[in-house]
This record gives C-alpha cells, sequence and structure tokens, in this order.
C-alpha cells in the first residue's frame, strides 16, 4: 500500500469500502456510458444491501452517477441533486451468484437513449473494480487508462489492438484476455501508462473481428 | 515498499543519516515516481484536510441512524469550561477525536487514517499538538510520513482492517501511527519512535469490532478517543524513558495472529459482542434498510 493509502483518502464518510468505494462506482460507471445519465436502476448485492442504507451506499452511488468524487460534500444530499439534475433511479435487490460482498449492478440509460450495464464491487479501502460491462468480463480497478475490447476468438485480434498502441509509443501496464468458448467471443481488458487517442479508439472500431470497443479515461469528462 | 518492518526503516536512517520520516518519504518518490517536494506538498494536503475537517464541525448534524451526532459540542464546551479532569491538552485530544469520528459518520469529508472509522485519532494528536505545543507545520507533516510508515508495516505484516483483524487492527494501527508522531515530534529517537508503537498498540490489543447495526457509529466514534489518548500516554511514557520489553514489530505480528484467530462474529459482522447486546438488537430493528 502506498502512503496515501494509509494517510488518505479525502472522503465523505462513513466507510471507505460502503461510501468512498460505492461513489467511485458511479464515477466510472458515468464515464463508462459516455453521457449523462438520465434513468437508473440500481440493484444492490450482499452487504451493500444489508447495511448499504445505514452507511449511505445508495446516495454514494447516486452521486457518482451524476459525477460527484468520493470527497464531494454533496455526497449526502445525492437524492436531491439528482432530482435538479432530472435523473431518476430505482433501487432493488441484484441476483448475482458468487460475487464479492459489496457489489452491484448498475442499469443505465443515457441522455441519447443508450443503455449499458455495468456490475461494480467495492474493495476496502475506497478501491473498486469494474466486473462487468453487459455482461462481458471487465475486471479492472479503473486506475489507468483502460480499454475493453470485445472481438471474435480469431487469430490476429490481439495484435491489432498491441500494434495499435506500440505505433503510437503506449506502454501496456497490465493485458487480460478472456474467451466464452472456442473460436466465439473473447474479451481484451488493456490498462495502459497514458491516455489512448480518440481517432485511434475509433480506427479500433472499424477493425475485422472487432466487435466493440469501451474505454475508460482517466481525463476528459466524456 | 522498500521496508518490511520498522527495523528495517530504523536500520536504512541510521545508514543512510537521515530520519526516519525521510526514509518513508524517499520510498514513497521512489515507488510513485514523484519529486520530494510534490510528495511533501500531498501530505501537506491531508493535514490540510484534516484541519479543515476539525474547523467544519457544527454539531448539528446527526447519523442515518441517529445513534450519533452532537456529542463533540458537548464535549467542546465541557472543556472550554476548564472542567476536564484530563486537563487541557488530552481534553482538547478527546473532543477532536469525537468531532472527527462523528463528523464521519455524519457524512461530512474526512481524512481516512488508516480508515474511515479511525479517522478521529490521527487529527486529534496533532491538531491538538500544533494548537498547544508547536504549531510549525512542516514538522507536522514530517510526523504524518512517520504515522504513515507504521502503518505501512501494519498494513504490511498483520491488517488495518476491521473486517480481517478486528478493532485492534483499526483503532490500535491508528493509535500506534499516532504515538510514533508524537514521539518524533518531541524529538524522541527511532527506537523511542519504535517503543510508542509498541506500547500504545500492546495496550489495545484482542480489541474486538462489534458495530450496532455493523454502522461505523457505535461504538466507534468513542473507540477513537480511546486510541487518541492512548497514543499520548504511550508517547509520554516513552519520552519519560520507559521502554517496550517486546519490540514494535513483535507486537505488530501478534496483532495479526490475534486477528486471524479472532472468530468472525467479532470482525465488523455485527453478529456477536456489543452489536448482539439486547440493547443493540432493539436498535437495529429500527435502522432503515
Amino acid at each position: 500500500m502506498n502512503i496515501f493509502d494509509i494517510v488518505g483518502p479525502v472522503m465523505v464518510g462513513p466507510s471507505s469500502s460502503h461510501t468512498a468505494g460505492a461513489v467511485r462506482i458511479g464515477f466510472v460507471s458515468r464515464k463508462l456510458l459516455g453521457e449523462p445519465v438520465k434513468s437508473v436502476r440500481l440493484l444492490l448485492y450482499g452487504s451493500f444491501l444489508a447495511t448499504g442504507k445505514g452507511h449511505g451506499t445508495d446516495r454514494a452511488l447516486v452521486a457518482g452517477l451524476l459525477g460527484m468524487q468520493p470527497d464531494d460534500e454533496r455526497v449526502p444530499f445525492a437524492f436531491e441533486e439528482a432530482k435538479k439534475a432530472g435523473m431518476e433511479f430505482e433501487f432493488g435487490e441484484a441476483n448475482l451468484k458468487e460475487a464479492h460482498p459489496n457489489s452491484v449492478v448498475l442499469l443505465m440509460t443515457g441522455e441519447s437513449g443508450k443503455k449499458l450495464e455495468v456490475i461494480g464491487a467495492s474493495l476496502g479501502g475506497g478501491r473498486m473494480k469494474i466486473c462487468q460491462i453487459d455482461g462481458m468480463e471487465a475486471n479492472f480497478c479503473a486506475e489507468y487508462p483502460t480499454l475493453i475490447v470485445q472481438n471474435l476468438d480469431k487469430p490476429g485480434c490481439v495484435a491489432t489492438v498491441t500494434t495499435m498502441l506500440s505505433d503510437r509509443g503506449i506502454n501496456i501496464a497490465t493485458l487480460q484476455l478472456y474467451r466464452g468458448s472456442r473460436g466465439g467471443d473473447a474479451v481484451m481488458v488493456v490498462e495502459c501508462d497514458r491516455e489512448v487517442p480518440y481517432g485511434a479508439i475509433c480506427w479500433l472500431r472499424n477493425q475485422t473481428g472487432i466487435k466493440r470497443v469501451t474505454y475508460y479515461s482517466m481525463e476528459q469528462e466524456f | 515498499m522498500i521496508y518490511k518492518s520498522l527495523k528495517e526503516i530504523c536500520e536504512m536512517a541510521l545508514e543512510g543519516q537521515i530520519p526516519f520520516w525521510k526514509v518513508i518519504q524517499r520510498d514513497d518518490c521512489t515507488e510513485r515516481n514523484v519529486e520530494e517536494s510534490e510528495s511533501f506538498e500531498q501530505m501537506r494536503a491531508m493535514y490540510r484536510a484534516m484541519k479543515h475537517a476539525d474547523e467544519a464541525y457544527t454539531g448539528t448534524r446527526k447519523s442515518t441512524s441517529g445513534m450519533v451526532g452532537g456529542d463533540g459540542k458537548r464535549l467542546e464546551q465541557y472543556v472550554a469550561e476548564g472542567k476536564a479532569m484530563s486537563g487541557p491538552f488530552v481534553g482538547k485530544v478527546m473532543e477532536r477525536a469525537v468531532k472527527m469520528a462523528e463528523s464521519n459518520a455524519c457524512m461530512r469529508r474526512i481524512v481516512a487514517a488508516p480508515t474511515a472509522g479511525s479517522c478521529g485519532v490521527l487529527p486529534a494528536v496533532l491538531l491538538t499538538y500544533a494548537d498547544q505545543i508547536d504549531a510549525d507545520e512542516d514538522k507536522i507533516v514530517e510526523a504524518l510520513y512517520t504515522a504513515a510508515g507504521i502503518g505501512q508495516i501494519i498494513a504490511h505484516r498483520a491488517s488495518i482492517s476491521g473486517a480481517s483483524g478486528g478493532c485492534q487492527a483499526e483503532i490500535g494501527s491508528a493509535s500506534a501511527m499516532a504515538a510514533g508522531a508524537l514521539v518524533h515530534l518531541q524529538g524522541g529517537s527511532n527506537e523511542e519512535i519504535c517503543s510508542g508503537v509498541a506500547i500504545s498498540l500492546k495496550s489495545l490489543l484482542g480489541l474486538t469490532c462489534d458495530p450496532i447495526g455493523g454502522l461505523v457509529e457505535v461504538p466507534c466514534v468513542k473507540r477513537n478517543v480511546i486510541g487518541a489518548v492512548n497514543a499520548v500516554t504511550a508517547a509520554d511514557m516513552v519520552m519519560a524513558g520507559v521502554v517496550s520489553v517486546i519490540p514494535a514489530d513483535e507486537v505488530i505480528d501478534v496483532m495479526g495472529e490475534i486477528g486471524n484467530e479472532m472468530p468472525k462474529k467479532y470482525k465488523e459482522t455485527a453478529e456477536g459482542g456489543l452489536a448482539t447486546t439486547p440493547t443493540a438488537m432493539e436498535i437495529a430493528k429500527k435502522i432503515p434498510h
């Protein structure tokens, strides 16, 4: 752990896992949607469901979906802020198997009508990970610019992505590969040491075998 | 992290002819690839956030369950009237520890150190030290490095999470960090910093995490007081020349061992201890779900 995991983070209480981590899950999910959230269903699981209300987990998630960070003093008033912003939300219970005890399913609809389903888990100390995006394995902590690429399980797709990055001098921090079945759909999760330009992502979307590209940027709002 | 024990930090300090806190700062610079000045300013920001949180306390907000809020104001008045038997220094430490922990429970902004539940301990002693003994901000920031390094070692060898080690891992760790910081501020040697860690942590070994309704409220808020006051007395003992018989690293290992052996019902599950007393069960029924 680095010293600012020990002395820090600066956050709105009461719990780093149930409050700060929950804000982060909302914040990152909004960015993955790529536009302001119009409406959202939040399905809580495990300890989030059992003690979430007392820990302000519900308000924390909504705050993050509105674009707030864990140290934003408006977090406790997130429901009122959502009303002002015209964002509708509704809570329920999640039916998950073998999920992390602090998990939430977010079913988001953006202002353009775009839909995205994200499963996030709070890991403790304010850290979190995105476990799934629209049913695809994702498994990243949003501590680096991250590419989530859904592709056909066939030779060359990984090379397409890594060559694109290498051509632009972007170093890969971590690389994870998953596949559902041989020759079926596969997923690549690539954490990068610096931002991937927008143009490169558009180029990637048009390559053979690449079905879908989702990008988490550390910088721009959308 | 280049060091794995407090003993190693002491050895590196001796070898490099640098203070204890500097070993920790330099390691941070290596780990995160930042300049010393950037690291120092970031740590200063943590101290200022603590200060701001203390000053922003109003005593008007209640926690979600309604169990917590307003005690900091009661203590403020009592201490200001000069009634505290424990004197102005410890009185103020007590008051600040409650205020910060209440702020956390009431969804105000705090600095987790090492956790949100134990966020009152370090600021209570550091802000009071600055108020009443020496206000040199750079020195307080150095003390925060000392505290952070101690916390790193505890996290590495044992735990700083109530769910895995019980309250001894949260309030106990915060107390050990605060004791080390105070010994540093009082001009103690590196070995004395370690003694402060050992004495304070020994006194809180075995402390269970058994909060009512699983919320960071009761007994967490008031336990911040014992963590903070225990740090002051441990540091005073050390500065008087009292030495811990068991070295700090061994005490930390024992804390980890006790945490591992501790039944699950005493580790943040609300399935035992204070959380299952008849009164707590009654209160828990009324907490919104």
